[in-house]
């Protein structure tokens, strides 16, 4: 490990979504991790040697923590790299970044998991951190490892963009999961309810001639898991919700007591299906963007906390797969380097707060993986970055860092830039 | 009286009905179609539409002449894209097209590039480096008539795409309609069947509302689109409900892999309960026409003896798709660059 210098972060607006503080003051850095932060920090008392950066008033918060990213490295590095992926999160703001399994190999074993680890390591800038199958080969029919797979250092189970159908696959995983106290991400769609589905169901699915996925399709799957939950007990997280339906479902469940969090997508927080217009296949997602009804109540799920977390669910998408008809298009949207740009539109029409909006884009995705930062705390490491909520601009995807360009918010006009973020007290990213 | 010569009494309403539009051949200042392309109903108004109409008729007179050729597009170059196989669509186009004069080529990607791994873009830009003036394009995937439009300079006719929106048998329907009744306005229109699936039943909902027909669609729930009752029509699912006093029937095909246990039972239930026979054809008024797009599958949706009997217009629709697809390849011409560059 590279040694630290001290950094002190002056004139800055901090945001601290743990504790709800928010105040003008400074973060004192040492050896990678917060030693101190607040309004009474004294800046002339900076240790020796100390590098002194200015926040110029601008908002510190801790860096984002992306639950769902899928990165084609290994074997489609052509889409994106673990290298782009890095620079994209930084960019953006985003200083830790869960991959997704669905890779070539797909990450099923302990030997995958390690190699992940070491090219991340050796040629990105954020931390990123590889979850691994829930089943072999991301088929749906046998468990994967999950305590080989956990020791290597899978940070959770998922069969990333797949659901698994079988249910009793899926009982027996939690069962044994819970004996690893494992962490389960499930995709909840109901796959032979949404088979031929590729946009929400309703009028306008009519309207385009498009196959419908009837929100059924999330809610099934969503009461079957926690069914299971309750049998067996299992830490489970519901990776994505879309639907007003399913964030009852979510309260219920919480009310109940049980050990589960769910998350939603950054798009279906700022598009509903009425964006995809004339058959845009940037915006053939999954889950599918729903209704504007639904999209508000993700938005109160944000704002209450129901839902937990806030994910970018980016899927890099090369030219050819998405040049294509609407039915026959891949799904996914790039989203590191905008989730934060995008999430901002939220604080800027008074739906949520600063800290509210970084409870569910950092201290809760920390909660989850049980990582010590996602928050301004003495001793957490120094995953911090500096914004400027209020900054407009106009999207270009030629800017944008990842490999590839899909980007549903192409020309969007947008606010919030990121102007520095650090890593384990290191700048990756400066502007 | 045979089915033929009702249908030659049926086409001969008082003509012109509508005089509004446009009259080329009579000489008079043509109304330019504010449109480049003609990839669905939607989009477009009324007047549009009467304008295609009104064209169409005129196309009628041209066909029914022993001289049937005009000039209208002489030296244009047609391209007829089907990605889907079509006989009878494929063939209107084409004769539409040399009875204005073009230089009709048909393509049957199919069969071609597709299986190469050629995509649709790709294949849009070759043909069109090679300047056609016009493509007709029928495609399987909803969308992929428009996305192909934004690739090409040329005009671009959609002749089907998915689940979407089959603009000339619209036009088609409403045409042979018109010419039946002398009227759209008022008029119950039932459509029947395979909704969900129908680009032409979405078309058709669209034009009969804009023209300001009563639109009924009956079929089994499992065959209707979520949605279809904000989409201006009243839903039956009972063909005696949905029949009563209807002026126009319109039957949809139903395809053959749909039958079978996926959305109805079997053939037999689907036609004692939607097939359309003389028995529910009764509660219709008594002067009700029957339509079909085709092809049919007698026994299926429709009997028989209705298909060719006295109230069916089955035969009269072909004949006005020859002339609805003259009057739309004429329209859009009109925005083809001529000798002097304009």
């Amino acid at each position: 490990m590279v040694s630290h210098r001290p950094t002190l972060i002056i004139n800055a607006h901090l945001v601290d979504p743990e504790t709800g503080r928010e105040e003008k003051g400074a973060v004192a850095i040492e050896n990678g991790l917060i030693h101190e932060w607040g309004h009474a920090i004294d800046a002339s008392a900076k240790p020796e040697g100390a590098l002194v950066i200015d926040a110029k008033g601008r908002v510190l918060a801790p860096g984002l923590i992306d639950l769902r990213a899928f990165v084609g490295e290994p074997g489609a590095e052509h889409r994106e790299s673990l290298a782009s992926a890095s620079r994209a999160a930084a960019a953006g703001g985003v200083t830790t970044v869960i991959c997704m399994p669905d890779t070539n190999p797909p990450v099923d074993d302990p030997a995958v998991v390690d190699y992940i680890i070491r090219r991340a390591r050796d040629t990105a800038g954020v931390r990123l951190m590889p979850s691994a199958a829930l089943t072999k080969g991301l088929h749906g029919k046998e468990m994967t490892e999950f305590g080989l797979l956990g020791a290597a250092g899978a940070v959770f189970f998922t069969d990333g963009a797949r659901s698994v159908a079988n249910a009793q696959v899926m009982r027996r995983a939690f069962t044994y999961a819970r004996d690893f106290d494992a962490l389960i991400v499930h995709h909840v769609e109901e796959p032979t309810l949404s088979i031929d589905g590729v946009m929400n169901e309703g009028e306008l699915s009519s309207r385009l001639g498009l196959p419908g996925i009837p929100k059924a399709a999330e809610t099934i799957m969503l009461e079957r898991d926690l069914a299971l939950v309750r049998l067996t007990g299992a830490r489970y997280h519901a990776a994505m919700i879309s639907c007003a339906e399913s964030l009852e479902i979510i309260k219920r469940a919480k009310d109940e007591g049980l050990p589960i969090t769910c998350g939603v997508s950054i798009n279906n927080l700022a598009l509903n299906e009425n964006d995809i217009g004339s058959y845009r296949t940037f915006l053939k997602l999954s889950p599918p963007l729903r209704a504007e009804e639904d999209r508000r109540a993700m938005i109160e799920g944000v704002a209450s906390g129901l839902i937990d977390v806030i994910v970018s669910d980016h899927n890099p998408q090369d030219v050819e797969a998405k040049r294509q008809p609407f039915i026959e298009c891949a799904d996914g949207a790039i989203g590191l380097e905008t989730m934060l740009s995008v999430a901002l539109r939220l604080v800027h029409n008074g739906d949520v707060t600063m800290p509210q909006l970084f409870r569910a884009l950092s201290t809760k995705p920390a909660d989850i993986l049980g990582l010590p930062q996602g928050r301004l705390r003495k001793g957490a490491p120094a995953d911090l970055i500096i914004f400027d909520p209020d900054e407009p601009f106009v999207l270009d995807p030629e800017k944008l860092h990842s490999r590839c360009k899909n980007t549903p918010f192409d020309g969007a006009r947008l606010q919030g830039r990121v102007h520095m973020t650090m890593v384990n007290g290191r700048i990756v990213q400066e502007s | 009286m045979s089915a033929t010569e009702s249908v030659a009494c049926l086409a001969d309403p008082p003509f012109p009905l509508y005089s509004r539009g446009n009259m080329s051949l009579s000489g008079r200042e043509p109304r330019l179609f504010p449109h480049r392309h003609l990839l669905g109903i939607e989009g477009l108004s009324p007047d549009d539409i009467l304008q295609l109409l009104d064209m169409a008729e005129e196309a009628v007179e041209v066909s029914r002449q022993v001289e049937k050729k005009k000039t209208t597009l002489r030296g244009r170059t047609q391209i007829n894209l089907f990605f889907e196989a079509s006989t009878r669509t494929q063939a209107s186009f084409e004769l539409a097209g040399k009875r204005l004069g073009a230089d009709v080529m048909n393509m049957s990607v199919a069969s071609s590039s597709i299986k190469k791994g050629e995509t649709l873009i790709d294949t849009a830009m070759t043909l069109n480096a090679m300047r056609p003036d016009l493509i007709v394009v029928r495609h399987h995937a909803a969308g992929a008539v428009g996305l192909l439009a934004r690739k090409v300079d040329c005009s671009v006719i959609n002749a089907g795409d998915g689940a979407h929106e089959h603009p000339t048998q619209a036009l088609l329907d409403a045409l042979t309609i018109r010419r039946a009744k002398g009227r759209i306005r008022g008029l119950v229109v039932a459509i029947c069947g395979d909704i969900l699936h129908s680009r032409v039943a979405r078309s058709n909902l669209i034009l009969l509302n804009a023209l300001g027909a009563d639109v009924r669609v009956i079929g089994p729930t499992t065959l209707l689109p979520p949605g279809i009752e904000n989409m201006g029509a009243r839903v039956f699912t009972n063909m005696r409900d949905g029949l009563k006093d209807a002026d126009i029937v319109m039957m949809l095909r139903l395809q053959r892999e749909r039958m079978n246990g996926s959305f109805v039972p079997s053939v037999k239930e689907y036609f004692h309960y939607f097939g359309l026979d003389r028995e529910k054809l009764s509660v219709a008024k008594p002067d009700a026409l029957v339509m079909h797009p085709g092809p049919m599958n007698r026994g299926v949706e429709i009997a028989s003896d209705i298909a060719d009997g006295a109230q069916s217009l089955i035969r009269e629709q072909v004949e006005m798709g020859v002339a609805v697809r003259m009057a739309v390849l004429e329209a859009l011409s009109r925005h083809l660059p001529n000798a002097e560059g304009r």
